[in-house]
């Protein structure tokens, strides 16, 4: 067979021998869960920065070099890096930047590639850019990680999932101004130092940590007033990244209300399960199957510690455990929906109506593909069958204004006033 | 006690007062041009006045409005969503109402105040996207392109006698529909009627999003009250008497003055408030156009230089040459001698109809120099084909030709040529001597000239004294690059953040410039003598703009050519061709022939083929003279030769209809199955054709699509920015039901087939999933069955066994793993039998193109692309241009895989780059892309696929479509394609 001659230049390779010298940049996206994963990197000897830099010259740059038409995120991450390196402040010889990929169908998978086009034309081209997935994607660029590993970013996601639900559930309430946002700087510098000394993420030690954050939060004195509650569910970025949503989380406090931002451990179970539903669904490697089987049960494992230690504190709402939430939407939607957040963002929206969030704002990218389906596409049904539900799909967008989200989201929260004080008297 | 209620909308400011019981006594109306913080103060007076209080008179107050609600933070005054405020105000004036419509000035809105099943009070609502179409904003966008007031719009649609199809989707695609009507000919009347249609279907399809509205309609807003005719078209699309209520302007202050109060507030303490307001925050500035004067005077110098050679036309005894350009929104003419100096030019709005415009010019042309000499004429731009038909114009040329023309004399050098006009940006690049490449703005990307005139306008100022005011600013407002309407929000949040006039000025100014470089250049700065050229020429009208101009040169860091004619490059240059192909005399319409000129249209639906193209017939000629036919609006050449349309023996596209339409179906035990038409169906129709009939159903399959099957579908589409492809599903669904089908077949598929050509073999998120989102919102599937399991034909091993579990939830016991055994493998035959035919036939139409010496196009797309409502007959038009058309998916598997630049992991695309490598070596053959508006995959495949075209130095074509296509914009690019290959 002739090879056929190709246009693009090979990728700039990232060896193991490299991680001593470099710096590797990665974008913001859960403030108290990256501030912890990060330490399990250092663990490993490599040297992460987490970017902070905000402000509109990351969308401007992000215009500059991605198609305009290009989701959000992906704006926002290229963006970002570029505006970073802008500054002048890295050495380019010795920085490199990361970014996940999950292997899925939907653009997010592409966005790496757009980022080496960008740097390129940004004139970063000597700028390695790495790949971490667990799909075995972009060899020779993405990063090595091993389970051991593996298991000790999943704790560090765990943890930051329990801080920022208690903080969440706290704050509103606190009668001492501060006193969740210093519960929660403390145990994020704190957990962050044990994983960065290779500690705090055997079973014992993940629960002893468990249950001191949650007496922690558990200890803050507490006002319990009617608030209105509202749930955030979206495309993972949009979702959580306060770059991306315009700072939607603060707004909606802002407005005296309490939210609850379903956490990350859910997506991780489902983009494991996705493999497993597809096999159960077209067939498939038994092989795979098991393995998959293996690693979602660790991750469940982890999750049902959280839970245990929990129980102990009824007066927090906790999550459902994967297992019930994806329970919660059978019937609505198949689990073959996979791509994007697939399924799970319904499942999501369903498990916050029942919980009593049944305030909801759907917050994805501008033309979102998937969430045109589990999204958008799901409000009439989920309103169909709870009558209730209260939810508004809002796009983010370089072009969309803070004013106009902002509107549509008071609308929402006018007639969930409305409704809390009528069921009030 | 008073309650006063103040509702700050986008454009204007309303005000309602009532007494203690909610009886309203005040109310007004007026535009407010982003002056809210004057209009609120002046506004508070007068009904200080008018009910006789004092600085110390209590009274309840609340503000509501899209432009309230930062206002009302701002100076702590109490707020009311407006939508909520709506509410209140209906349940108290009209408590029997279902639902109400409210259109303002950028947003439209849907209340539902009874429940859709249990008909008892609820509240459920609904505003438009980030996408505001189908506003006031639109309306009177529309009305100014027409050259009418909104009144008289109002008046003229009671005249109607057709509707046409136009977007309402945003004003820039509105626009580029109804240009070319306007060039066509058709009656203003139509098009304002058509103009009131666009709006209420982009309510309905937007807005509705799967509930029927009906019951006591309520109609609310300035453009529901103003528009008497948009009543009426809401009433006949949604077959009910909507009520349009006294002082329906007022609804929201009324509701806003109803609000429960916390706190009174006196007169003097609203007014100290409202005075006090301090702009809330800072905005990010960029650097000056110009430092000083002495900068700007360099400036102005430097570009005096760029002049054209001129004449007097007295003195050009030997002749001239005339070319005429009929752009979208001005007319351009320009007479030249045979040296190519300029001797004269008329440069003036076209105000939709260029005919009588060109007439005039004629006249006066041959009134004042009775001896003139005309020896050749050629006219450009949209309206060049009716200026030729009615005048006898020599010659048309594609105006991307005209310009380079016009460019060549300024600079015979010239590498890149960027125009920005009215309303379209056009750039190419030129090498060797012919045009290489082309950029056109897309339906999505505003930022011409009308945009800045509408801005300019709703501030209350002509365009040149608007754009002059940004040339010293000293901080103008860094806006980026975005469509009008996400504009309008910035440039209000940047007043809000203390923005003078000035910056706003130089800040707009600059995002057209950044607008045309990243978004439709798609260039980057860091060298832009590599990314554009070394000999650059701008022009168009919005060149002369030297703020424009100024900005395009900071942000390039490179001197440009502007000429003194950049505005009428288009005319200058089609002389100067008309010169090049000088015939000696020309057949232009002569003195006597004018003055008895007549010009008459008709408009009439094609029935010549299933795109049904609503045709403009227009008839020259003089007064008992000869008459001539020029015929607008058609896709091909059946109306005008009554001929069958194209060449359908070259053209691939029908080639494949034609496949599918062949599928035969037959009773079968199992009864009706009804398969959708549409998104992979296209692809996969011969599959599960052959696979349900063998097992015993009677496969229906849904009527080809058409405007009528997608308005029976729109009030269940639930996201208005997917794909039109996939719109078109609901249409399809709710087709099949009516065909009294009880059972639907659509299923789910995460993955295609693996064709070998990628790193993975995914359909895109919308065609994997899409009958998730039919199951969820068409409400006449409940009590159908709908099955829209999840396969998998990439594993024919499990397939046959996956199906059987999942067809026997729906028919336990009826259906054997063997019949599905035996009848899939017959599926997968018939499926790549289906794929051979196609590119069996995509080689016969190669040879058969080669042996008569026309080229070839690859319009590339998806399978769906071939459904005519999706492409809008522009596989006709390539063939009509006298070229063969074949698909991506014909030639794709002669490749193997290669390596592209991004993730190559859905198997549509993959057939994309593989066409695209395949034609690489062939000269005869290019590429044009087709994508749908809102597909997300196409912004990482037409910048792949634009790479690899250019790595192997072909041009790349991309047309986008959607919903509606301006086919005139379309024909320009192919044309100039052509006259790039040749």
């Amino acid at each position: 067979m002739k090879e056929i001659k190709t246009h693009v230049e090979p990728h700039l390779p990232f060896t193991g021998d490299m991680k001593k010298k470099y710096k590797i940049l990665i974008p913001d996206m859960l403030p108290v869960h990256f501030a912890i994963l990060r330490e399990v990197f250092t663990s490993y000897g490599y040297n992460l920065e987490i970017l902070k830099n905000t402000g509109p010259s990351v969308a401007v740059e992000g215009l500059k070099y991605v198609h305009n038409d290009t989701c959000y995120p992906a704006l926002l991450v290229i963006g970002q890096m570029i505006d970073a390196l802008n500054t002048g402040k890295y050495d380019l010889d010795s920085t490199a930047v990361m970014i996940t990929q999950t292997g899925g169908g939907c653009r997010a998978s592409n966005y790496i590639h757009l980022l080496r086009k960008a740097m390129k034309k940004a004139g970063y081209g000597k700028v390695p850019v790495i790949s971490l997935n667990i799909s075995g994607l972009e060899k020779g660029s993405s990063l090595k990680l091993t389970i051991p590993m593996l298991v000790k970013m999943l704790c560090a996601l765990c943890y930051g999932d329990l801080i920022t639900l208690l903080k969440n559930q706290t704050e509103p309430y606190e009668t001492v101004a501060g006193a969740s946002q210093k519960a929660t700087e403390k145990w994020t510098k704190e957990i962050a130092e044990q994983l960065k000394k290779g500690k705090g993420w055997s079973s014992k030690a993940f629960e002893k940590n468990m249950n001191g954050i949650a007496s922690d939060f558990a200890a803050i004195e507490r006002k319990v007033t009617p608030k209105v509650k509202v749930g955030v569910v979206g495309e993972i970025y949009v979702k959580y990244s306060a770059l991306a949503n315009n700072n939607l989380e603060e707004f909606l406090r802002s407005q005296d209300c309490e939210v609850n931002v379903p956490g990350i451990m859910a997506f991780i179970c489902f983009k494991i399960d996705n493999r497993i539903e597809d096999i159960k669904l077209y067939g498939g490697s038994m092989l795979k199957k098991a393995v998959c089987n293996l690693l979602l049960g660790k991750v469940k494992n982890i999750e049902s510690i959280m839970h245990s230690v929990m129980k102990n504190y009824k007066q927090y709402q906790m999550p459902a455990t994967y297992e019930h939430l994806k329970e919660m939407v059978s019937g609505v939607i198949g689990y073959g929906a996979k791509m994007g957040e697939g399924w799970l963002l319904t499942a999501e929206m369903v498990e916050l109506i029942k919980s009593g969030y049944e305030n909801i704002v759907c917050a994805q990218p501008f033309g979102c593909l998937p969430n045109h389906i589990v999204g958008k596409g799901m409000v009439r049904k989920l309103r169909s069958l709870y009558p209730t539900a209260n939810i508004v799909p809002i796009d983010y967008d370089p072009g969309a204004t803070r004013v106009n989200q902002e509107n549509r989201i008071k609308l929402m929260l006018a007639v969930a006033k409305e409704r809390m004080q009528s069921g009030e008297n | 006690m008073l309650s006063i209620g103040l509702d700050i909308g986008s454009t204007t400011i309303k005000s309602a007062v009532t007494d203690e019981n909610g009886k309203l006594l005040y109310n007004s109306y007026e535009r407010h041009y982003s002056e809210v913080q004057d209009k609120a103060i002046k506004l508070i007076e007068k009904i200080k006045d008018e009910f006789s209080l004092d600085e110390s008179s209590e009274v309840n107050i609340c503000i509501s409005g899209s432009a309230g609600m930062g206002f009302a933070d701002d100076i702590g005054l109490p707020f009311v969503q407006e939508v909520y405020a709506t509410r209140t105000a209906v349940l108290k004036l009209n408590p029997e109402t279902d639902a109400v419509i409210e259109l303002g000035g950028e947003d439209a809105k849907i209340l539902f105040l009874t429940g859709e099943e249990s008909g008892e009070k609820e509240l459920e609502v609904r505003m438009n996207g980030s996408c505001a179409g189908g506003t006031g904003a639109f309306i009177d966008q529309m009305a100014t392109l027409l050259g009418i007031t909104p009144d008289e719009m109002d008046e003229a649609a009671k005249k109607q006698e057709k509707i046409y199809v136009i977007a309402s989707r945003c004003g820039v695609f509105a626009k580029s529909d109804i240009q070319p009507l306007l060039n066509q000919g058709a009656r203003i009347s139509d098009i304002s009627a058509s103009i009131y249609y666009a709006v209420v279907n982009q309510t309905v399809a937007g807005l509705a999003q799967g509930r029927v509205i009906k019951g006591k309609v309520l109609y609310l807003g300035g453009p529901l009250t103003f528009h008497s005719q948009l009543r009426l078209a809401f009433d006949k699309t949604l077959g009910i008497k909507g009520l349009c209520p006294e002082n329906s302007l007022c609804y929201v202050a009324y509701g806003a003055a109803l609000a429960p109060a916390e706190r009174r507030y006196t007169v003097s303490e609203i007014l100290g408030l409202l005075k006090n307001r301090k702009p809330s925050g800072t905005y990010k500035a960029a650097e000056p156009l110009f430092e000083n004067e002495e900068e700007y005077r360099e400036f102005t110098e430097r570009h005096s230089l760029d002049k054209v050679e001129r004449a007097d036309i007295k003195d050009a005894t030997d002749g001239v040459y005339i070319g005429i350009d009929a752009g979208s929104t001005t007319l351009k003419c320009a007479v030249i001698d045979n040296k190519g100096r300029l001797l004269h030019s008329v440069y003036m709005p076209n105000s939709g109809n260029p005919v009588p415009l060109v007439l005039e010019f004629l006249k006066h042309l041959y009134n004042d120099n009775p001896g003139i000499k005309v020896l050749g004429s050629a006219s450009t731009g949209y309206g060049e084909e009716i200026i030729k038909n009615a005048f006898g114009v020599d010659i048309g040329i594609v105006e991307t030709v005209a310009h380079f023309y016009a460019a060549k004399y300024f600079r015979p050098e010239v590498d890149f040529i960027l125009d920005i006009g009215g309303q379209d940006i056009k750039c190419f690049k030129i090498a060797n001597g012919a045009i290489d490449n082309i950029f056109l703005n897309e339906a999505c990307s505003s930022g011409c000239g009308s945009f800045l005139q509408t801005f300019a306008g709703a501030l209350n100022y002509n365009i040149a004294d608007f754009a002059k005011l940004g040339l010293f600013a000293k901080s103008p407002v860094e806006l980026g690059s975005r469509c009008t309407v996400f504009m309008n929000s910035s440039v209000k949040q940047a007043q809000k953040d203390g923005a003078t006039i000035d910056n706003i000025s130089a800040g707009l100014s600059m995002s057209v410039v950044k607008n045309a470089l990243y978004k439709v250049i798609r260039a980057t700065t860091k060298d832009a003598s590599v990314s554009l050229g070394k000999h650059i020429v701008v022009q168009g009208g919005t060149f002369f703009n030297d703020a424009v101009l100024r900005a395009f040169e900071k942000e390039i860091g490179m001197n440009v050519v502007r000429p003194d004619i950049a505005g009428l490059m288009g005319a200058y240059g089609a002389a100067l061709y008309a010169r090049e192909k000088f015939r000696g005399k020309s057949t232009l319409i002569g003195k006597d022939d004018l003055e008895s000129f007549v010009h008459e249209v008709k408009a009439t639906t094609c029935k010549g083929c299933t795109n049904h193209c609503k045709l403009t017939i227009n008839t020259f000629g003089t007064e008992n003279g000869e008459k001539r036919r020029f015929i607008a609006g058609n896709r091909c050449e059946t109306p005008v030769t009554g001929k069958k349309s194209g060449d359908s023996e070259l053209n691939l596209y029908q080639y494949k209809l034609d496949l599918l339409s062949q599928l035969e179906s037959k009773p079968g035990k199992l009864g009706k199955i009804g398969i959708p038409l549409g998104l992979n169906m296209y692809e996969l129709l011969p599959f599960w054709h052959r696979l349900l009939t063998d097992i015993g159903f009677e496969v229906v399959i849904s009527p080809a699509s058409n405007r009528q099957l997608y308005l029976r579908g729109q009030q269940t589409i639930p996201s208005d920015t997917v794909c039109f492809p996939a719109k078109l599903m609901h249409g399809h669904v709710e087709s099949l039901i009516d065909m009294g089908v009880d059972t639907v077949f659509y299923p789910c598929m995460s993955y295609n087939l693996d064709e070998g050509l990628g790193d993975n073999h995914y359909n895109c998120p919308v065609v994997a999933y899409y009958p998730e989102v039919i199951k969820a919102n068409v409400r006449d599937l409940r009590t159908r069955t709908f099955i829209c399991d999840y396969f998998g034909l990439h594993r024919p091993k499990d397939f046959a066994k996956k199906f059987t579990e999942a067809m026997n939830k729906y028919y336990p016991g009826k259906i054997s793993y063997q019949t599905v055994k035996k009848a899939s493998e017959k599926a997968y035959s018939e499926y790549e039998e289906f794929l051979n035919k196609v590119a069996e036939k995509g080689r016969e139409i190669t040879v058969k193109a080669r042996k008569e010496g026309k080229p070839i196009i690859v319009l590339a797309g998806r399978p769906y692309h071939i459904d005519p409502e999706i492409n809008h007959g522009i596989d006709k038009l390539i063939c009509s241009l006298g070229a063969a058309v074949i698909t991506e998916d014909s030639i794709s598997g002669e490749m193997e895989k290669f390596r592209v630049g991004v993730l190559n992991q859905w198997t549509y695309h993959s057939r994309l780059y593989a066409a695209a490598k395949y034609i690489a070596d062939k000269s005869d053959m290019n590429l044009v892309q087709l994508v749908s508006f809102g597909c997300g995959l196409d912004a990482i495949t037409t910048d792949e696929t634009r790479s690899i075209l250019e790595s192997e130095n072909k041009i790349y074509t991309q047309i986008k479509i959607d919903e509606i296509t301006n086919l005139g914009a379309v024909k320009i690019r192919l044309r100039s394609l052509f006259s790039a290959i040749n």
